[in-house]
C-alpha cells in the first residue's frame, strides 16, 4: 500500500530503507507499513537495526536510501511536518538531570506549545499516572532509573501525539511501573505505536504486527503478529537461528 | 509550530535556571579571569597598565575566561538528550541557536560585572574609562556570542571538543579581538579617556556581530542534525 503524497494513508509507510554508517549497513531493505491505530512489534537480537530503525522513524537519523514516510511526511525533506506529532522514548530518558521533574516536563510543555494553564493540568494527570506526583519536585539527578523512566513514559505521552515510538520501555520498571505505564502507552488507545522489545512473550499480545530483523539489519519475517512463531521470534530474539 | 519566542524563551529559561542551580560555568569563568589579573599584575610588575597594554590584557583575559563557557554551552543537550529533545519538538532550530547565544551574552555580562571592576582595581588610575567600555564590552559580548554558538555546537559531537572549540574559535574571533583591543585603546590611554577613531571600530564590532548572526541563522541547523 504505496501511500499518495499528503497526510492521509498510513501512520507509517518504509520502503527499501537502508541505513549506514560508514562502512557499517545498520538497516538493509526495510519494507513494513503500518496503519493508523495498528501497533507494531520489532524484534531482532542486539546489533540488529532496531535503535537505529526507531531513530530513524522519529527523524532523529537521516535515511541513507528507501522511500520512508511518518505520519504522511517524506522523510527527510518533510521530517520537520511531524515535529510535534511522535512521542518517542528510547534508551535516554531525555531529561534534564538538575531540573526537577516537573520542571522537565513543563519544559518540553512549552517545546511543544503547550499553555501554561493547560499543561499544568496535563501534567498533573501524567504524574498521577505514573504514581509519581510526591518525587516530581525532585531533581532527575536524585531519582532512581525506574522513577527517570515513568518520567520520561510522562515526557512521552505529554503532547498527545498519534505515534508513539518505543525502545524498551519496560527495560528498567517495576511490576507496578510495567502496569502504571502501560496505561500510558500501551496498546489499542487509537494510535499507532512502534514497540522495540527483546522481550516476545511481553511484547507480542497486544500487537497488530512483528517486524523481526535479523543481525545483518534485514528483515527475517513480517507480517500479522499472530501469524510469527513465538519459538522462532525467540530464536530470532536470542540471535540463533530460526 | 511553536512561536519562535516561546521556544526561545523556553530554552533561555532553563539555560538560566539549570546555570543558577549548579553554578557550572560561571563561576569558574570569573575565577579564571581574576586569577589571570592576578598572574599578569605579577608578571609584568607594573600597579597601573594604560593603551594597547591595558587593553590587550583585559581582551585576552575575557576572551579566554568566554572560552570556558562556550565549552560548555552544549554540553547537558549532548549528554542529557537536549538535542533529540528539541530535534522531536515542533520548534525552529534557530530558536535553540539565539536562546543559547542569548545565554552566552548574559554569562558574558554577568562575568564582566565582575571583572572588569577587579581590572580597573589591578590595572587602572581611574575608573573614568570604564562607561565608555560597555559599548565596547556589550558589541564584544554579541559576537563573542553568536561566534561561541556555532563553535560550541560544531565540536560538542567531538571527543576532543575541549580542544577543538578554541582551536576553530580563536581564529574566527581574531577580528573581533582586533576591533574590541582598537576601540578600548583609546579608553584606557594616560590621562583619561580618548575617542581617536572609537566609532569606527564600535562600526566594524557591529559589522562583524552581524555577519556571525547571520552565519548562525544559516548554519545551526546542519550543525545540530545528525
Amino acid at each position: 500500500m504505496k501511500p499518495s503524497d499528503g497526510t492521509d494513508g498510513p501512520a507509517l509507510y518504509v520502503a527499501g530503507l537502508c541505513r549506514e554508517f560508514g562502512e557499517r549497513t545498520a538497516l538493509d531493505g526495510v519494507d513494513f507499513t503500518l496503519s493508523a491505530g495498528e501497533s507494531l512489534v520489532v524484534l531482532g537480537p542486539n546489533g540488529a537495526g532496531k535503535t537505529t530503525l526507531l531513530r530513524t522513524l522519529a527523524t532523529l537519523l537521516r535515511p541513507s536510501a528507501g522511500d520512508v514516510r511518518v505520519l504522511g511526511c517524506r522523510l527527510p525533506d518533510e521530517a520537520w511536518k511531524a515535529h510535534g506529532r511522535i512521542g518517542f522514548l528510547g534508551h535516554e530518558p531525555l531529561l534534564y538531570r538538575d531540573l526537577s521533574g516537573r520542571e522537565n516536563l513543563h519544559f518540553h510543555a512549552r517545546l511543544h506549545g503547550i499553555r501554561d494553564t493547560a499543561a499544568e493540568a496535563r501534567i498533573a494527570e501524567l504524574l498521577a499516572a505514573v504514581g509519581m506526583e510526591r518525587r516530581a519536585d525532585e531533581r532527575v539527578v536524585e531519582l532512581s532509573a525506574g522513577m527517570r523512566q515513568r518520567l520520561a513514559i510522562c515526557r512521552c505521552v505529554l503532547h498527545e501525539p498519534e505515534l508513539l515510538l518505543l525502545d524498551e520501555p519496560d527495560s528498567s520498571l517495576d511490576a507496578e511501573g510495567r502496569e502504571l505505564a502501560a496505561g500510558l502507552i500501551g496498546p489499542g488507545r487509537g494510535r499507532a505505536r512502534v514497540l522495540v522489545s527483546h522481550d516476545p512473550e511481553r511484547a507480542l499480545p497486544g500487537a497488530d504486527r512483528a517486524l523481526l530483523l535479523g543481525r545483518d539489519g534485514s528483515v527475517v519475517h513480517e507480517g500479522r503478529a499472530e501469524d510469527l512463531d513465538l519459538s522462532a521470534a525467540r530464536a530470532a530474539t536470542a540471535g540463533t537461528a530460526i | 509550530m511553536t512561536p519562535f519566542r516561546l521556544a526561545f524563551a523556553t530554552i533561555l529559561g532553563k539555560d538560566l535556571r539549570t546555570e543558577l542551580r549548579t553554578l557550572q560555568s560561571l563561576p569558574a569563568m570569573a575565577l579564571f579571569a581574576v586569577t589571570t589579573f592576578v598572574i599578569f599584575h605579577f608578571a609584568l610588575d607594573r600597579n597601573s597598565l594604560s593603551g594597547s597594554l591595558a587593553a590587550g590584557v583585559l581582551w585576552t583575559t575575557v576572551l579566554f575566561a568566554a572560552v570556558l563557557g562556550i565549552n560548555r554551552l552544549f554540553v547537558a543537550e549532548r549528554e542529557q538528550g537536549g538535542f533529540d529533545a528539541m530535534r522531536l519538538a515542533p520548534i525552529d532550530r534557530t530558536a535553540l541557536f539565539a536562546a543559547k547565544a542569548a545565554a552566552l551574552l548574559v554569562y558574558l555580562v554577568a562575568l564582566e560585572l565582575v571583572v572588569v571592576p577587579v581590572f580597573a582595581v589591578f590595572f587602572l588610575d581611574s575608573a573614568s574609562a570604564l562607561p565608555p567600555l560597555v559599548p565596547v564590552l556589550l558589541l564584544a559580548d554579541l559576537g563573542l556570542a553568536a561566534t561561541g554558538t556555532v563553535v560550541s555546537s560544531m565540536a560538542v559531537n567531538s571527543r576532543a571538543r575541549d580542544l577543538l572549540a578554541p582551536l576553530v574559535l580563536l581564529p574566527l574571533i581574531v577580528p573581533l579581538m582586533i576591533a574590541a583591543t582598537g576601540a578600548s585603546e583609546p579608553l584606557l590611554a594616560v590621562g583619561g579617556p580618548g575617542y581617536h577613531r572609537f566609532g569606527s571600530w564600535l562600526a566594524v564590532l557591529g559589522l562583524y556581530d552581524l555577519v556571525f548572526l547571520l552565519v548562525g541563522y544559516a548554519v545551526f541547523d546542519f550543525l545540530v542534525e545528525d
